[in-house]
């Protein structure tokens, strides 16, 4: 069923070595790479397929449009919304979260009002209201997590006031690898009539969502760190909601009637797919969710989990390493450094050892603070890496710590 | 004292001798004990050096016509990287570091080896360390 070799072979880019050593590929929180499957399906878009969709009365503009309907149709599927007027296309998770910031505030936040975020949020999910609080005087407030990395989600009840609009929440640390509580706090929201939004982007690849199940009113995620192409993502919303925000930009196919007076807008989920959008990105990443389904969610979560217990387990044993984000429920996430030594003087050295760990302070700096670093050495762990994999990075350890102590 | 292109060919030659960067790397570790350290008083954010992933400070003094630079960062690659730069360019004229093209640094491969953001790093070292010399310049009419 789970067959490491047959899917290691869809990857041709793991087959390679860099300085002379086999590639250890240990960034995929950054960016998975895609199976051929992938590059398949867009090289044969653009060799046989290509035309602008939505517009043409030719045979190649409808086929395009059916393929681009479809995507959507297996986007609609994999996260198993009510209905694909739901599913918007965007450039990717931060452009779904500016999306939102943007038309949600248009429509629902004023002066003094509150949107509630997390400590452990990405930059894309902090700058945005950030953006939009400086917009409309708004006010943005942050539920604390613990040194295990988990949410104190108890304190949300106080955070929670009549002028909150929003919570909007990562589902799954790019840093801790902590996963969220969401229903919960989709839970407690909720019981204020308050919306929630789910940042999918680390948790869509690893876990089944339903969004209909989570209830949650709004979530995003990218295709590129789930097996797809790059440039596109989605934005996903329910329908009541959309309906009410504005959009967000305007152009070409969002409209219905345009003159210089007035212009009427063209019905979900077109309204908010302005100008040619990424259709050719829209079928790699149904592709790339495809393939996902194919491995299945659960066989992913399973194997994953594998490496993860097993990567934590040596960790241990060579000792000297503090793992930041210990939390009982994460993904193949290990965030890392190796004691008295320089993330980036570590990640110089895996580098010329073939190995692709990020390092640096991931996007997520308010985590670099309540930790009190500057950095950290971060190993994403996909489905496709092996135990040997970890052997190889645990050698590279010994001897940064060789080189370095 | 020799000339600062003879400081650079004899580092060049240096670095001919290693086979791969992880002994170079280590090198550079050898190298990084080497470093006239800041004085602690200038281990702040207004001399720190933006632009790298690691925290870099560099300070100059002038005496004698000459100016001596100290530095730190706090990842030891990055201090063995300053330690070159510091060994070509401290105790020079301001003119003859202001003048200096730094081959070396592309002859030994140190650029290409380092990803775009992280050679622009290095290039915002080696600005600040010609800023040191044209404000001193400035400052004594030295050459």
């Amino acid at each position: 069923m789970f067959d490491l070799d047959t899917i290691r072979k869809d990857f041709p880019v793991l087959q390679q070595k860099v300085h002379g050593k086999p590639l250890v590929y240990f960034d995929n929180g950054a960016t998975t790479q895609k199976p051929r499957q992938v590059a398949q399906a867009i090289n044969d878009y653009y060799e046989k397929k290509n035309s602008s969709i939505h517009r043409g009365v030719h045979f190649l503009s409808s086929q395009a449009t059916i393929e681009y309907e479809n995507a959507r149709e297996t986007v609609r599927n994999y996260i198993s919304a009510r209905d694909k007027a739901e599913v918007i296309f965007t450039s990717g998770a931060t452009g779904s979260l500016n999306l939102l910031a943007f038309s949600f505030g248009e429509k629902f936040v004023k002066e003094g009002d509150e949107i509630i975020v997390t400590e452990m949020e990405h930059h894309a999910n902090i700058v945005p209201w950030q953006l939009l609080c400086s917009r409309k005087k708004a006010i943005l407030k942050v539920i604390p997590f613990n040194d295990t990395g988990d949410l104190e989600i108890e304190k949300l009840d106080e955070l929670i006031t009549e002028k909150t609009r929003l919570v909007s929440v990562i589902h799954t640390s790019n840093v801790l690898g902590t996963i969220n509580p969401v229903e919960k706090i989709i839970e407690k929201a909720h019981n204020k009539n308050i919306p929630v939004c789910i940042d999918a982007a680390q948790s869509i690849q690893h876990m089944p969502i339903d969004v209909q199940k989570l209830d949650c009113d709004f979530l995003v995620f990218s295709a590129h760190k789930a097996y797809g192409p790059t440039g596109i993502g989605v934005f996903y919303g329910k329908e009541e909601y959309l309906k009410q925000l504005p959009p967000y930009q305007g152009g070409g196919d969002m409209v219905d009637k345009v003159s210089f007076e007035t212009t009427t807008f063209n019905q979900l989920p077109f309204k908010f797919e302005a100008g040619t959008t990424n259709y050719i990105g829209a079928v790699g990443m149904a592709e790339g969710l495809k393939y996902i389904q194919s491995i299945g969610l659960n066989n992913i979560a399973k194997q994953e989990y594998e490496l993860l217990t097993y990567a934590k387990r040596k960790f241990e044993a060579i000792g000297g390493i503090t793992i930041y984000g210990n939390s009982a429920t994460k993904t193949s996430i290990l965030s890392f450094l190796i004691d008295g030594v320089h993330p980036l003087d570590a990640g110089m050295v895996f580098d010329k050892l073939g190995i692709a760990v990020r390092t640096g302070t991931h996007c997520a700096q308010p985590i670099m603070q309540h930790f009190g670093v500057d950095g950290m050495i971060r190993a994403s762990l996909s489905f496709y890496n092996t135990k040997e994999e970890i052997d190889y990075l645990c050698r590279g350890i010994e001897q940064v710590k060789m080189m370095f102590t | 004292m020799s000339e600062i292109t003879d400081i650079e060919q004899e580092i060049v030659e240096e670095f001919e001798i290693f086979d791969d960067w992880m002994d170079r790397y280590n090198y550079l570790i050898e190298i990084s004990k080497d470093l006239p350290i800041i004085e602690s008083e200038y281990k702040t954010n207004e001399y720190i050096i933006q632009g790298c992933q690691s925290k870099v400070w560099v300070n100059a003094d002038y005496k004698d016509g000459k100016v001596i630079y100290t530095a730190d960062s706090d990842a030891i690659i990055t201090k063995g990287i300053i330690t070159l730069l510091i060994r070509v360019l401290s105790e020079r004229t301001p003119k003859e570091i202001i003048d200096a093209d730094l081959g070396f640094i592309d002859k030994i491969g140190l650029r290409e080896n380092l990803s775009p953001t992280r050679a622009n790093g290095l290039l915002a070292m080696i600005k600040q360390m010609k800023l040191y010399a044209i404000a001193y310049k400035a400052k004594h009419g030295a050459n």
